[in-house]
């Protein structure tokens, strides 16, 4: 139990001196770090582990090298990625077969093993340290702090790693110190809005109150979007600090986490850092001998969208259904269980640590006039570099595409960028140029959200993506308010005419008039936004549209209705694979004689005729 | 209470028992009996009822407005094949088609053994991998029809219903 400041400085430091020695390689120890984020994890990076260590055991090594695992590196179409220090080597697409290898040369004899470098593809040169590839170098990390570089299940290497030193300093500042330090770092909520986070603190503060909670937002539901899983995997104990530091702020002496029922791995290592926490008196009554108390509870979603609104979310943590409420009352007035609250997500929590640590100014430097710091992105679609990245606000589109990114594979055409998920919209060549911030994407028409960024190129249609997240959203409607429950369903059904080929150009009168409605009259802003994809691609798109109603066709070759395979007979060899693999037996011809015809009325239209030719001789038309 | 066995309901007192000191638990309990019984049937609902005072309509409520609770019992392994863009045109129809004979069971169906549930899922995020299923959880990549009738021999080794 760590009873006063000055005994956890004291293991501060020694924690620092041993994560140090492990990076440095004192006392010419090696150390083995393998990505353990659930993508890598997925990829075997645990059989990786298990490996290693049984081979360090075989050859006699446990005194000179360890393995661990740490959060998530964010290069997730590279992975399984393994990292050698003190040299800071990265070996990226490693397998557990790569283990021996990697054991003998590097490991044993300081040999690189180059195979497993990751190589720069346009210059095609290979480059060793994680800091020199082209997709980290615009990178900040501020809320991936410790992702990728501790062992999430070991508080110590989380104290090593700067954890307690922003609620350290905050104990030492009044309530409104505290909140006046988060509004000069000028933090804006991360889960969407963009609502300054010590505004809403200072909302709760002001409420009298004997009970008062701190909620967390971990119900990350946009599809696409994965930074607070990876935060949760990767650090929690930072995440469980900013709540703290909520809490003091606020006169609040609970927290509660409302995780997703579909992160376990980010469940199962928050619940490690809460029980370690516990065990070292950093959570629960008079931390650090003050009179601040404060602990955190977990509860879990139960798959529902919706509870990603914080006022759905209380109820869902009530155990209600996970339906919103009308507001005012603001949650910070009547939250949990009718109590003062303050709800902020992952990603803002874990930023708050930071500016505590290292000042306001030290935040408040990076970003744009209104929008200051990091924000994450879950970078993913037709992009080279698929993967989680934080970057300073103000960076922009084409440099996260294009640099961070690596551009558009196959050397297609970029044709949009999609953020915010199902509340965002679409952001075309002409936006590129633009700084990302809060305020510039909702000037475009879009908006920041969570961080989901889809990249889209010249092979997807955009009237087919907007019917995609209208299906999502039609789904998770709640039901409490018709605009909303309604609403949706109505304009799906409009969409799916139109990529059915029956829409009329009166259809798209009736989207707008009815995206206008659905957005003045829903309860909360799942309905709100619910159009904004609709609205977003009419606006940028609207021939695509055009040509889905009028041409009766699909110009990216999406809509299945719209379209059809068809075989060039000159190009044809007459070699029967393409007929063998269809599933429906709408493929016929004669072997080395006739060219293969698709009969139209039979094809369902699943490509597995395209895959299979050899030749390209099958085309969509 | 008439279905329930004298065990199963000690079973789920005990559940009930374990957040006696939470305020508002109902979502912790459900979400335990569903994992462990792999559904929540009316006769359960009815004795958290008369176990936590909360009305019978409202635990009905909120059993069914989360897709993660089922008034329908779920088998031991939960066969989740991704029917999102990217998979289905590398095959994962055939893929669902297959098991779906083997098991003899459409999707979200359970086995008459209780041993398995098979689900068609919209995208699960692996497009990387596809086609990519999941089986409890567990992700499992590119897929082949091939494979099918081992993954399903596998399972079935391991077996035992409960």
């Amino acid at each position: 139990m760590i009873k006063c400041e000055k005994e956890l400085q004291a293991k501060i430091a020694s924690c620092t001196a041993d994560l140090d020695a492990k990076f440095k390689g004192a006392n010419g120890k090696r150390s083995i770090i393998v990505c353990g984020g659930t993508g890598c994890l997925s990829s075997d990076s645990a059989a990786i582990i298990e490996e290693f260590e049984k081979q360090i055991k075989e050859r006699g090594l446990e005194d000179k090298v360890s393995v661990n695992k740490v959060g998530c590196f964010g290069f997730c179409s590279q992975g399984p990625f393994v990292k050698i220090f003190p040299e800071d080597t990265l070996y990226r697409t490693v397998s557990v077969k790569d283990v021996t290898e990697i054991m003998e040369k590097d490991i044993m004899n300081n040999e690189v093993v180059e195979k497993l470098l990751y190589v720069d593809p346009r210059t095609g040169e290979k480059v060793q340290k994680q800091e020199d590839i082209e997709f980290y170098k615009k990178q900040l990390r501020i809320a991936l702090h410790g992702c990728g570089t501790i062992d999430p299940e070991k508080i110590d290497e989380a104290l090593g790693d700067g954890a307690y030193q922003g609620i350290m300093r905050a104990l030492h500042m009044t309530q409104q110190e505290v909140i006046d330090e988060v509004l000069k770092a000028g933090l804006r909520g991360r889960g969407g809005g963009g609502f300054p986070t010590g505004r809403k603190w200072q909302f709760a503060l002001n409420q009298q109150s004997e009970e008062k909670y701190v909620v967390c937002n971990g119900d990350e539901g946009d599809p696409g979007a994965f930074m607070d899983r990876s935060i949760l995997e990767g650090n929690p104990l930072a995440v469980i600090e900013g709540m703290m530091i909520a809490g003091y702020a606020i006169g609040a002496q609970n927290g509660y986490f409302y995780v997703r029922a579909e992160y376990p791995i980010a469940v199962n290592r928050l619940r490690a850092a809460i029980k370690q926490a516990r065990e070292l008196g950093l959570l629960g009554k008079n931390i650090l001998g003050t009179d601040f108390s404060f602990d955190v509870h977990i509860r879990l979603g139960a798959g529902a969208f919706v509870c990603g609104e914080e006022t759905a979310l209380l109820n869902s943590i009530e155990g209600k259904r996970g339906m919103p409420r009308p507001r005012p009352p603001f949650p910070a007035v009547k939250g949990l269980w009718n109590k003062p609250s303050i709800i902020n997500n992952v990603e803002t929590y874990a930023c708050v640590p930071y500016i505590l640590r290292n000042g306001a100014e030290n935040f408040a430097k990076y970003g744009t006039e209104k929008s200051k710091g990091t924000k994450v992105f879950a970078l993913g679609g037709k992009v080279n570099n698929v993967g989680l990245v934080e970057i300073p606000m103000g960076t922009t589109l084409r440099e996260l595409i294009y640099e961070i990114g690596g551009g558009i594979p196959d050397g297609k055409k970029f044709k949009a960028i999609q953020t915010g998920g199902p509340s965002g919209g679409c952001l075309t060549e002409k936006d590129l140029d633009t700084e990302i911030d809060f305020d510039n994407l909702v000037a475009l028409g879009s908006m920041m959200g969570s961080g989901g960024a889809i990249v889209m190129d010249e092979d997807n249609c955009m009237v087919d993506v907007a019917k995609f997240y209208m299906e999502f959203i039609y789904d998770e409607s709640c039901g409490k308010c018709s605009p909303c429950r309604i609403g949706t369903k109505r304009m799906l059904e409009i969409l799916e005419k139109i990529t059915d080929g029956k829409g009329t150009m009166e259809d798209l009168a009736e989207l707008e008039e009815l995206a206008e409605h659905v957005k003045s009259n829903s309860l909360c802003g799942l309905g709100q936004t619910a159009a904004n994809p609709i609205v977003s691609t009419m606006k940028q798109f609207r021939d695509e549209y055009i040509a889905h109603i009028v041409d009766k066709k699909c110009p990216a070759k999406i809509c299945k209705n719209l379209m059809e395979y068809y075989i060039e007979p000159d190009k044809c060899k007459k070699c029967s694979l393409c007929a063998r693999q269809c599933p429906v037996n709408a493929i016929s011809g004669v072997v080395g004689k006739e060219p293969y015809v698709i009969d139209q009325s039979k094809c369902i239209k699943c490509g597995m005729c395209v895959s299979s030719c050899k030749f390209g001789a099958i085309i969509k038309r | 209470m008439a279905h329930l066995s004298a065990s199963a309901v000690k079973q789920i007192e005990e559940i009930i028992a374990r957040y006696k000191d939470e305020r508002t638990p109902l979502m912790m309990i459900l979400s335990d009996i569903q994992n462990e019984y792999g559904y929540i049937p009316l006769d359960v609902q009815e004795l958290i009822s008369e176990k936590t005072g909360i009305p019978v309509a409202e635990i009905y409520g909120v059993v069914t407005f989360y897709s993660f609770f089922s008034l329908k019992p779920k088998g031991k392994y939960v066969i989740g094949v991704c029917l999102g863009t990217a998979c289905y045109v590398k095959g994962s129809q055939q893929v669902i088609d297959k098991f779906s004979e083997i098991l003899n069971i459409k999707p979200g169906e359970t086995s008459e053994d209780g041993l398995f549930t098979l689900d068609a899922l919209r995208c699960i995020g692996a497009c990387g991998i596809a086609p990519a299923i999941t089986i409890n959880g567990k992700v499992y990549p590119k897929v082949a029809v091939s494979q099918v009738p081992g993954i399903v021999e596998e399972y079935r080794k391991l077996g035992g219903a409960n």
